[in-house]
């Protein structure tokens, strides 16, 4: 009873305060460049988008991508997992369990073979927002202008290809013709059917995202939770220090 | 027994006495006989709330340099080894940089609350120039403080600050490799950084503080209705030779401030625990991106306390000049004292072009810290921008001339203050 009070309590100040932060978080910032973001609605209380987004990861991107600062351990620790389940399941390389997930493959090699190192994604959520990465990992296309044969609307020219090819299907754009000389994106086009539906995938991206924004700040898992204890101790302190202060000041006139 | 306990703290006391006889009298000097006017409203409660930060970024700063690496090689990876491994190491840090920005939000409203109230006017002048020394200080050490997480802001945004010294004609070039100890930014550079940000600026610091409290408690609190309780009548509750309208400061403004630094500290929280970065204003996205030499950021733009300044040094075209407008803006505050004429403090009392004015240079200063923040490519922000600075500019010499030439029409002021809320 009183937890679900609680509950309710904190699920209503979170959201005055998501809505606070919406409004003074100007949007702009977060993006950059190559049209508008769609919402990924990732949330870090949805455990299973968690470790969904995990399983996804460790299995379609961290054959390129490390997460540096990020150990095995913690993730078991925080997303409720094993540590079997963990190195089983999630960690192909010969990393400890309470080492930090390294790169698979060498950045020299990489460089050659993509014509980029792929990026650490341990901070990518913060530096570009979990909406970034879900529609960035949605609007890859098949262009064979590129070396690799993929392109991206949210990120032009990427040198990553499609690695949710699989499960997304291949999809093709075509672009309208601009005044201003530059054919602009128009719509995908489904060229080859995915494991997954159209909603199945948008899920999927949005795990990975969600799960990005978890190695991003795993504070963040617990942050706001410490921080409704801490305004409900500021606030009676902040009610005590005003009785006192009107005791005090009662008779002064 | 309470006859033991009273005898053991009279005997305390007596051996503090016999030692350091000149402890009581300074204890009693600066709290429970410092009177301070009984009309202090909200926005006197800023010079408090500033010392409550300077605490916290003190003490967090101290447990932060215990993980800290202050090296190119190891900074930005040490920092987020605070936000994971170290127990509790992101509450210390979102404190820092909470409360770095939090320090510069009270301490601009104490400002303007200076400029709204004439606190900067005879006798108060030196309080005013060692607030002044303050600010100045702080800027450094803020700037400072941001090149060590090793972002990619902390980065350009070290090469942009460091590169304006290059603008000194002959000397300049020299000046910025002695400042970086290289031709960028660099190991040598953060590590310096690093010793300038944790001692040497915070010691300077203190001593401000001190001074510039210890030179208030000599001339007493100004107040929101601008009168000198000093020379007021004398009398009250605790003392015959004390202004009849001030109350001591402990435990009467103690326990109020102690109410509204709750206050304070629960917005602080909000904002600690529910949106640390807001938005990229007080963490800024790129700054998750670590140090790259060879990758330059889209917008470099400096945290938001600097952008007002930032923005008048882009809108001016030449870069010495800009330059020099930019301290400029900052050089002129230090003579407000001397450019403002006007016998009547508060604006309360003031002519309407006193608080017409004062309303515009808050405009002006919020507006130019909205450009400096953005991309600045907008050819028509750079015309408003420009304007802004010549209104900010403006406030000074229209000060200066509304005053000295006798253009102001002042309200009769009181005999005493109004009464207190």
């Amino acid at each position: 009873m009183t937890e679900t009070i609680m509950q309710q309590t904190r699920h209503a100040i979170v959201n005055v305060l998501m809505a606070l932060a919406l409004v003074l978080a100007p949007a702009a910032a977060m993006a950059a460049g190559g049209g508008s973001l769609q919402a990924s609605n990732a949330s870090l209380s949805d455990t299973g988008s968690l470790q969904n987004g995990a399983k996804l990861f460790f299995n379609y991107c961290s054959g390129c991508h490390s997460l540096k600062l990020m150990r095995y351990s913690r993730i078991a620790e925080d997303l409720g997992l094993t540590e079997e389940q963990v190195m089983d399941n999630l960690n192909f390389t010969t990393a400890k369990f309470g080492e930090q997930v390294p790169p698979s493959m060498n950045p020299d090699d990489a460089k050659r073979w993509f014509g980029a190192t792929p990026p650490d994604l341990t901070l990518m959520a913060r530096a570009k927002g979990t909406d970034y990465i879900y529609t960035y990992l949605k609007t890859f296309y098949v262009d064979p202008t590129r070396p690799l044969g993929w392109n991206n609307t949210t990120f032009p020219n990427a040198s990553m290809p499609n690695a949710l090819w699989e499960l997304q299907g291949i999809q093709t754009a075509t672009f309208k013709a601009h005044e201003s000389g530059d054919p602009v994106f128009d719509k995908f086009e489904v060229h080859q059917e995915g494991r997954l539906s159209p909603a199945e995938f948008d899920a999927a991206a949005r795990d990975i995202a969600n799960f990005l924004q978890y190695t991003a700040e795993p504070a963040g898992l617990k942050r706001k939770m410490v921080g409704v204890w801490v305004l409900a101790f500021l606030g009676l302190f902040t009610l005590l220090a005003w009785l006192l202060k009107q005791e005090y000041w009662k008779d002064v006139h | 027994m309470a006859n033991a306990l009273s005898r053991a703290v009279t005997g305390v006391q007596e051996w503090f006495n016999d030692r350091a006889p000149s402890f009581g009298p300074f204890y009693r000097k600066h709290m429970t006989e410092y009177y301070a006017p009984k009309n202090f409203n909200i926005w006197y409660i800023f010079g408090v709330l500033s010392m409550v930060v300077l605490v916290n970024q003190i003490v967090t700063g101290i447990f932060l340099t215990m993980h800290f690496k202050p090296s190119a090689a190891e900074a930005f990876a040490s920092v987020e080894y605070i936000m994971r491994d170290v127990e509790w190491g992101w509450l210390i840090r979102y404190m820092h940089s909470t409360g770095a920005s939090a320090f510069f939000v009270v301490v601009y409203i104490h400002m303007f609350r200076g400029v709204m109230y004439g606190s900067y006017k005879k006798p108060r002048e030196l309080v005013w120039v060692l607030g002044m020394l303050i600010y100045l200080v702080l800027m450094a050490e803020a700037f400072l403080g941001y090149v060590l997480p090793w972002g990619q802001m902390s980065f350009w945004g070290a090469k942009v600050i460091i590169s304006l010294f290059g603008a000194i004609p002959y000397i300049g070039g020299a000046l910025t490799e002695w400042i970086m100890g290289d031709y960028l930014p660099s190991d040598a550079t953060l590590n310096r950084f690093f010793a300038l940000h944790v001692i040497a600026l915070p010691l300077v610091l203190l001593l401000l503080v001190v001074l510039h409290i210890f030179a208030l408690h000599e001339v007493g609190s100004n107040n929101p209705d601008g009168v000198e309780i000093k020379k007021g009548p004398k009398g009250n509750r605790w003392s015959d030779k004390a202004p009849a309208d001030g109350v001591p400061f402990h435990p009467y403004f103690t326990v109020k401030d102690t109410f509204y630094t709750g206050c304070f500290l629960m917005i602080c929280a909000f904002i600690l625990f529910f949106e640390p970065t807001l938005g990229g204003w007080f963490l800024e996205h790129d700054n998750f991106v670590e140090a790259n030499r060879l990758v330059t950021p889209e917008h470099i733009k400096p945290v938001w306390y600097y952008t007002p300044f930032y923005a008048m040094l882009r809108v001016v075209p030449d870069k010495l000049l800009g330059v020099l407008v930019m301290f400029g803006a900052i050089v002129v505050l230090f003579f407000l004292p001397w450019l403002d004429r006007g016998k009547v403090k508060s604006w309360r009392y003031r002519g309407t072009g006193f608080r017409a004015a004062i309303f515009v240079l808050g405009v002006c200063f919020v507006w130019l810290g909205k450009i400096g923040a953005g991309p600045g490519t907008d050819p028509v922000e750079t015309v408003v921008g420009r304007i802004l600075t010549a209104l900010y500019f403006g406030f000074f010499i229209f000060l200066f001339v509304y005053t000295h030439f006798g253009f102001e029409k002042t309200k009769p002021v009181p005999e005493r203050v109004t009464g207190h809320d």
